[in-house]
């Protein structure tokens, strides 16, 4: 029997990824950070950070707080809006040959509607993830994304707005996120992706006060996995459109973990950050588990968790 | 570009209990390191710590032909990071991503350089002053700490050709008090003659030294330390706000605009 390559290519929506790994929102710029360093093809796609219709300053320093196997972040949405990212910065991008995925915010249903027609009409995006669970924000997003009504309704709208595949970006902050998952589907969504970070709180105790500036931000990395894990499994199993897994991946196992979970593709951020030249070892890992167990596609790993009794 | 190497540590030298010198081997660093520039580094491979934390690079170590082979950071112990370089051995592995960042624009002579350090901010002044040797440029360090047992490589930049101005808050060398105080003296003394500031130390002092640089029409830059997340632009954590030209300001990413900047354009908070 002849050794083959495995086919680690997946379907999201009418999408089609070469591989499974995805640079995630708010963790890899808008790409062109990473250009030089490494070649943005060999990614399944990546995320850009979140985009208003206009431009935001974002919250002051300090925006990060390192916990134990994990971070709390409150960046505040910093980003260049809409127009300037279609006009300075995705010409650059379609350069790289990248598989961009746009993430989308508002602050209105209106909004999300009208960042996502205009980023139809540009060329070079694969699709948009709807940014409805950024903890750290005040207005717009996680009033979306905490209530099943307001995640059907802005699904639904920027459905109506686009041709582009639809990823809403669900949080982790709610007690059944795969009822926001079915939500999803419901309005129209071509996959959902979770999780987002988990509401988190970190105090300096010399000073009692916040250890970053906003008060409570975001918890990533490591430290969230095996929640993360849990509701991927669960909203796998309430809706047929693919889900994309994330939170705390840092080595092919993990990666592997989310997958057999039920994920059909993952995101990666806070890894990252600790090392950007993670997807290769990432990729080697995953062919490799592949070729042992000789599966064929890694779309046959997907959601084979066996939960029977031994 | 950068590139990330496990670093092999090749001499652990203890300055004092809190401050260490690391040598690591990473010739592909140290080959293309410019003055100013800085590393990410994370010892060990666990979760704690998570994440890579920045250090100026402080010297390029060469081969006696001259190749580069190394660098050297100057580290504090101030938390988890920090704790575990002052613990390394010789033969540890680190992992070293860099060179990151921009450096310094350095001045051509006769225009003097004055360094301006305040504590472990001396640690991207060594490859800055081999630097300013090989134009030719006069330099002086500025250098403060609490005492004369908290100065480091005064010999080292003595030999090196630099003229020394040493303060310390107990008075126990140079001027009793900051360093802004032989900095502004000097500055006064020194009309007509072309000087850049480069500072690197404790916000306060980067704030103070670049006020009476402005005062006395002197170009300054600073390099800050932020907490950082990534050092790529990834992550949006380790932003300065810098005017915006219309009374504000905007945030930017001091890990690839800075983390040098013109001190004049920060807004100090």
């Amino acid at each position: 029997m002849g050794v083959t390559t495995p086919d680690l290519s997946v379907q999201i929506g009418s999408l089609r990824l070469a591989n499974p790994l995805i640079a995630a929102s708010g963790c890899f710029g808008y790409g062109l950070e990473y250009a030089s360093t490494i070649d943005l093809r060999t990614l399944g796609g990546f995320v850009t950070k979140g985009l208003f219709m206009t431009e935001r300053e974002g919250h002051p320093p300090e925006r990060i707080v390192e916990t134990p196997s994990g971070m709390i972040n409150a960046i505040g949405l910093q980003g260049i809006g809409v127009h300037r990212f279609i006009n300075e910065r995705l010409p650059e991008i379609r350069k790289t040959g990248a598989t961009t995925i746009v993430n989308i915010c508002g602050t209105s249903i209106d909004e999300y509607a009208e960042v996502a027609r205009a980023l139809s009409q540009a060329e070079g995006v694969a699709a948009l993830e709807l940014n409805i669970s950024c903890p750290n924000i005040k207005e717009g997003g996680i009033q979306f994304g905490c209530h099943l009504g307001g995640t059907f309704d802005v699904v639904s709208a920027v459905r109506k707005a686009t041709h582009l595949p639809i990823i809403p970006k669900l949080t982790p902050n709610v007690t059944d996120p795969a009822s926001f998952a079915k939500a999803s589907e419901d309005a129209g969504a071509d996959a959902v992706s979770l999780v987002n970070t988990f509401l988190a709180l970190a105090i300096d105790i010399e000073t009692r006060k916040p250890a970053i500036s906003n008060g409570m931000g975001g918890l990533s990395g490591p430290a969230i996995r095996p929640i993360a894990v849990r509701m991927t499994y669960e909203c796998a199993k309430a809706v047929k459109i693919p889900v994309i897994g994330m939170g705390g991946i840092a080595s092919a196992r993990d990666v592997l973990e989310f997958l057999i979970a039920g994920a059909a593709a993952v995101q990666v951020g806070t890894a990252n950050f600790v090392d950007p030249f993670i997807w290769s070892k990432l990729l080697a890992g995953l062919t490799d588990y592949l070729t042992r167990h000789q599966i064929a596609r890694v779309a046959d790993l997907v959601g084979t968790v066996d939960f029977s009794k031994h | 570009m950068p590139v990330d190497i496990r670093a092999r540590v090749l001499s652990n030298a203890h300055l004092s209990p809190d401050y260490n010198v690391l040598s690591l081997a990473a010739p592909e660093i140290a080959a293309t390191c410019q003055p100013g520039q800085f590393v990410m580094v994370k010892p060990g491979r666990g979760t704690d710590p998570l994440l890579r934390r920045p250090f100026s690079v402080f010297e390029v170590l060469r081969d006696t032909a001259g190749v580069p082979t190394g660098i050297t950071i100057l580290s504090k112990r101030i938390g988890v990071t920090t704790n575990l370089l002052h613990q390394a051995a010789e033969g540890d592995l680190i992992d070293c991503l860099g060179p990151l960042g921009q450096p310094f624009a350095l001045v051509d002579p006769p225009a003097e350089a004055w360094m301006v350090a305040g504590g472990v901010g001396l640690a991207p002044f060594a490859t800055v002053l081999e630097a300013l040797n090989a134009k030719g440029t006069p330099a002086t360090l500025f250098y403060g700490a609490r005492s004369a047992a908290d100065l480091f490589y005064l010999d080292w930049f003595r030999d090196r050709g630099a003229r020394l101005a040493l303060a310390t808050e107990d008075g126990s060398v140079g001027d009793k008090g900051r360093i802004t105080i032989p900095l502004e003296r000097e500055l006064t003394a020194a009309t007509g003659k072309a000087v850049t500031l480069y500072a690197c130390g404790p916000e306060p002092m980067l704030e103070a030294v670049s006020n009476l640089a402005t005062r006395y029409g002197r170009r300054c830059e600073v390099s800050v330390e932020r907490i950082m997340g990534c050092g790529m632009g990834g992550c949006y954590s380790c932003v300065v706000p810098l005017k915006d030209g219309k009374g504000g300001h905007h945030f930017v990413r001091s890990c690839i605009n800075g983390p040098v900047f013109d001190g004049a354009e920060i807004v100090w908070e």
